[in-house]
């Protein structure tokens, strides 16, 4: 099963790198990683998608906690939370595809935030199959390129992860 | 307030924290440091022949008293020749901080001359590890770095020191924190109360109780509450190759070693038990066998710091994450006081059960008649003649598993091995750091004389610092225990497992200026022992027993079975 795991992190060199490397050296599975600084400049937010059964779920987050620079950290899978993940995806728009992309385009909220006599850069956010059914939707012959930026995810309501 | 250069601060700030030997090797990263060591005596430096065996005498040392060994060694090649050591020191969870000289700060990341990546390249081996990016965070980094080697599950902390960190008229204001605190650090300090009383519930209700203990019972310094639990209850024990001394192995209730070399009253005892109570012990495959087939009518409780610890493996029944210590504590006070007390009826009919098992196969072998002596003889000579009271640091093989079965360990912190690394060249330097903060002791490495190899070199280190051990050396002329495995698993094809080139071991030790003594059949070890321990008590004695080089060790667990499947001599078989 697919799992969240958001962890809050201190902001310092290495930090990253042991995380990282801790996934690679246990042989657990990273799906998406995104980390940036949050409103107190000490602490990073790092957001990681994994899979695999429970058990080695059970492992990745005791042996992420054992990480001295892992402050707290959470799975959001076992509560109510939102994911986003953003996408900027190019592709070939000409003739009379352009009003088609466009279409597809608006149906799935993105926006195209660059044009070309040819290209389209569309921004889309949402959570993952969102991301992956307007992929599905566009066709693989009219993509050039997409850049995404991972799963960042919160729990719902009152629920914080703060120190 | 004092003024002090980075050097100057890193060596009082080990003074502070009570160190008295640093053991490492000097290189260009580290003479500012190096040359702070000898402006003062308080802080002593032992100069190794190889970076390695520097973490493995400061191992040694850590795994007698439990406070950290602290290692300095340079930047590149001296930092890399350490990784073997601390990967030890981690995989058994010893405290040990290991100082590394790095290049200047400016010249990091342009492969400089004796440039590494030693913060990369020990990531996945230390417990947490610094980098100092500036003079003045050294008194704190060393703080912090000896609370986190020493708190919760101990292990090794790396701190990498670029050049420009210690420059001599580079001063700042010194002063040594009382008490740190890591915001992002808190290892627990005391079990759940709830899990603790369902724990001694079920632990009272058994049938057929086994207690199972490991290392952490050494490291949580928890042998005495062990010692009182287990009589308290009159339950049987076994120890893991790890734990062994926590509970005295002379007495009725020990069962000796569980796993893969364990006892076959132990193995057989685990997997008919009812329930399990493993207090620091972490279900390692060469203890538990096939997972699938581990002990199957068992609840099992498990006692352990280290939250990753508890079902990585084996599933547990009630997880108790505690200081041993602490926990034992509470388990003690509760047995007290509630009413239900142990099933004495069946407690009775399983120690008879265990009787009859330690009658078929209690530790015995086949002696030669032809002069030629067993390992195992070897080994209960040496338990004779130290009268059990030797500080005993294996290597890894054979040798390691005759000691762990035969000499018996009645004390904790007595027994230094390998165990989880299983590192050969670890028992000659570790024997060494013993002897050095012991030296009214009697500390001997049980080896063989392919480990002895690995860290030779180190005789040399004994003479300058006048390092006494005794080496017993177990001389089968092979590597044996990829030999028995050879001789079991590929049909006896010896591939790479013989010596040929062997040292003239007696002259080799005078070479260095200590005592070599030959003990080629039965009747010279007696004497061999006696000159060892007696005439040359303050020698390093060099002893090369000749072997049984067609010996294995039994029992030996089948692979891929149950704790109870053992292999118990050549031709017999559970």
């Amino acid at each position: 099963m697919r799992h969240i795991i958001s962890i809050l992190l201190e902001n310092e060199p290495g930090a990253l790198a042991r995380v990282v490397g801790l996934f690679a050296q246990r042989s657990y599975n990273i799906e998406t990683l995104t980390v940036a600084p949050t409103e107190d400049p000490t602490l990073s937010r790092m957001t990681i998608t994994t899979s695999g059964p429970d058990r080695v779920i059970e492992q990745i987050t005791k042996q992420l906690n054992k990480l001295i620079e892992v402050v707290k950290l959470v799975d959001l899978t076992e509560g109510a939370h939102l994911e986003r993940e953003l996408m900027l995806i190019k592709v070939k728009a000409s003739g009379s595809q352009r009003a088609e992309i466009k279409r597809t385009a608006d149906i799935f909220r993105g926006q195209i935030v660059d044009v070309t006599a040819n290209v389209y850069t569309i921004q889309l956010t949402g959570a993952t199959d969102k991301l992956e059914a307007f992929i599905e939707a566009i066709g693989p012959n009219c993509i050039l390129e997409t850049v995404r930026t991972g799963v960042s995810g919160i729990a719902r309501g009152e629920k914080t992860l703060s120190l | 307030m004092e003024m002090l250069s980075g050097g100057e601060m890193l060596v009082r700030s080990l003074h502070e924290e009570g160190v008295e030997y640093v053991y490492g090797y000097p290189g260009g990263s580290l003479l500012h440091v190096y040359d702070a060591f000898y402006k003062q005596t308080a802080v002593k430096h032992v100069l190794v022949r190889h970076e390695q065996a520097a973490a493995h005498m400061a191992d040694g040392y850590a795994r007698a008293t439990g406070k950290p060994g602290v290692v300095m060694v340079t930047s590149g090649p001296g930092a890399t020749n350490t990784i073997t050591g601390i990967a030890t020191a981690f995989t058994d969870s010893i405290p040990m901080i290991v100082i590394t000289g790095q290049v200047m700060s400016h010249l990091i990341g342009d492969d400089a001359f004796q440039e590494t990546d030693m913060m990369g390249i020990s990531r996945p081996i230390v417990k947490h590890s610094f980098s100092i990016k500036h003079p003045t965070e050294i008194a704190e980094t060393v703080k912090k770095a000896f609370y986190i080697a020493t708190s919760g599950r101990p292990g090794p902390v790396v701190i990498d020191i670029p050049k420009d960190m210690t420059i001599p008229n580079d001063r700042h204001e010194f002063s040594y924190p009382k008490k740190v605190k890591i915001r992002s650090y808190a290892p627990p300090a005391k079990g759940h109360s709830g899990q603790i009383r369902k724990a001694v519930e079920l632990l009272l209700s058994a049938k057929r109780p086994m207690i199972y203990s490991g290392g952490g019972v050494i490291l949580g310094k928890a042998s005495d509450q062990l010692r009182k639990l287990v009589r308290e209850l009159n339950y049987p024990i076994t120890q893991t190759l790890m734990g062994l001394g926590a509970y005295p192995a002379t007495d009725r209730q020990s069962l000796g070693m569980l796993g893969m070399h364990g006892s076959y009253e132990a193995n057989m005892a685990m997997h008919n038990s009812d329930v399990i109570l493993a207090i620091g012990a972490r279900f390692d495959d060469r203890v538990t066998n096939a997972v699938n087939k581990f002990c199957p009518d068992a609840k099992i409780v498990h006692i352990d710091i280290d939250p990753s610890s508890i079902s990585k493996t084996v599933t547990v029944d009630i997880p108790i994450v505690g200081p041993v210590d602490s926990v034992l504590d509470e388990f003690l006070e509760i047995i007290a006081e509630i009413d239900q007390k142990p099933d004495a009826k069946a407690i009775d009919s399983w120690w008879k059960q265990i009787e009859e098992w330690r009658k078929r196969h209690g530790g015995e072998y086949e002696k030669n008649d032809n002069g030629l002596l067993k390992p195992q003889e070897a080994i209960e000579g040496l338990w004779k003649a130290t009268d059990g009271k030797a500080y005993i640091c294996s290597d890894v093989g054979q040798h390691q598993m005759f000691a762990a079965q035969y000499y018996k360990f009645d004390e904790p912190n007595k027994w230094i091995n390998s165990g989880g690394l299983g590192t050969m060249g670890f028992g000659f330097p570790a024997a060494m750091g013993i002897k050095l903060n012991f030296p009214d002791d009697m500390v001997v490495c049980v080896t063989g004389e392919g480990s002895i190899q690995m860290n030779i070199q180190e005789l040399s280190t004994c003479l300058q610092y006048g390092i006494p051990v005794k080496i017993f050396c177990l001389n089968n002329g092979y590597l044996g225990m990829v030999r028995q495995w050879q001789d079991m698993n590929y049909e006896g094809r010896h591939s790479s497992s013989y010596m040929e080139s062997l040292p003239d071991w007696t002259k080799l030790a005078e070479s260095y200026g200590h005592v070599g003594i030959n003990v080629e059949t039965k009747d010279q070890l007696q004497g061999a022992l006696d000159d060892c321990f007696g005439k040359y008590k303050d020698r390093l004695v060099f002893v090369n027993v000749a072997v049984d080089p067609e010996e294995h060790v039994y029992p030996m667990q089948v692979p891929m079975g149950a704790m109870r499947d053992m292999w118990l001599s050549k031709t017999e078989r559970t």
